[in-house]
């Protein structure tokens, strides 16, 4: 258990400074989401299922939709032709393949050796961080709601100046 | 979390991407790159508390987390709004364009 949370550490920090160097946004947000999967591996590895589930669908699955439909809304730079050429040019979807399958060998790996449980972990299951989530935090889960609504509300305002016609 | 991984190995991997994130946010001038390192950035904080949380076997690591989540969510909203109006007033993304105050 230790080897993968090791390797998935250094697929995490890869990723990470691909993110930050890459000049093609989409690119950095493809090593982005590795990033966060690898991220979600170590949650798992360390005895925190919930929180790995979490990361994928709200943060890979959500969060990083929002940047790719940005994105494309925004399209900076180069042309349609050169777009098609690098889609099938394997330096560009190499290196995040190499790392996702380092990822999927990982948990492979976790699965097979002894049926996705880590050994020697203390597993906190969905079960204990729902039960401490609606008891003692159920205060902070209404300031989170709140957090939210001002965010929508703030998003909708922002957004709908910008075709009102108004600067 | 103490027969597997010591915490700190695991505050070390937190520190590298913190510091990673924040490097990435003062170096890049565009505004997408800047978000995307603040994710980078949450992300790390979040998962010192997950691994805080399975030092001692507790839930309040990851009832953080959600919060942070939470959070994250709401950021990555109103910041995406914030580029595409920048976008629409400036025709860039470079946020030297925005110097007005002269900051």
């Amino acid at each position: 258990m230790n080897i993968v949370f090791y390797i998935s550490g250094l697929v995490a920090i890869v990723a990470t400074v691909l993110v930050i160097t890459l000049r093609n946004p989409v690119h950095s947000l493809l090593y982005l989401i590795l990033s966060l999967l690898a991220v979600a591996l170590i949650f798992f590895t360390i005895g925190a299922p919930f929180a790995a589930a979490l990361e994928i669908i709200v943060y890979a699955g959500a969060i990083m939709v929002l940047f790719v439909f940005v994105i494309m809304m925004l399209n900076p730079g180069s042309e349609e032709e050169d777009r098609y050429k690098q889609l099938f040019n394997p330096k560009t979807w190499l290196g995040p393949s190499v790392l996702a399958t380092i990822l999927l060998l990982e948990l492979a790996y976790v699965f097979l050796q002894n049926r996705g449980i880590p050994s020697g972990v203390q597993e906190v299951g969905p079960k204990q961080v729902g039960i401490a989530l609606f008891g003692p935090y159920v205060l902070g889960v209404e300031l989170a709601s709140i957090l939210l609504l001002a965010g929508l509300v703030g998003a909708y305002h922002l957004g709908r100046r910008s075709t009102g016609g108004r600067a | 979390m103490t027969a597997s991984v010591p915490m700190e190995h695991g505050l070390i991997l937190c520190a590298i991407l913190f510091s990673l994130g924040l490097i990435g946010l003062l170096v890049r001038r565009n505004i997408i790159f800047m978000l995307m390192s603040i994710e980078v950035m949450l992300n790390a904080a979040g998962l010192a508390f997950v691994i805080a949380g399975a030092r001692w076997g507790q839930p309040d690591g990851q009832v953080m987390f959600i919060f942070v989540l939470a959070m994250a969510a709401a950021e990555v909203a109103v910041g995406l709004t914030l580029v595409l109006q920048f976008y629409h007033r400036f025709k860039t993304l470079n946020t030297d364009a925005a110097d007005t105050m002269r900051g």
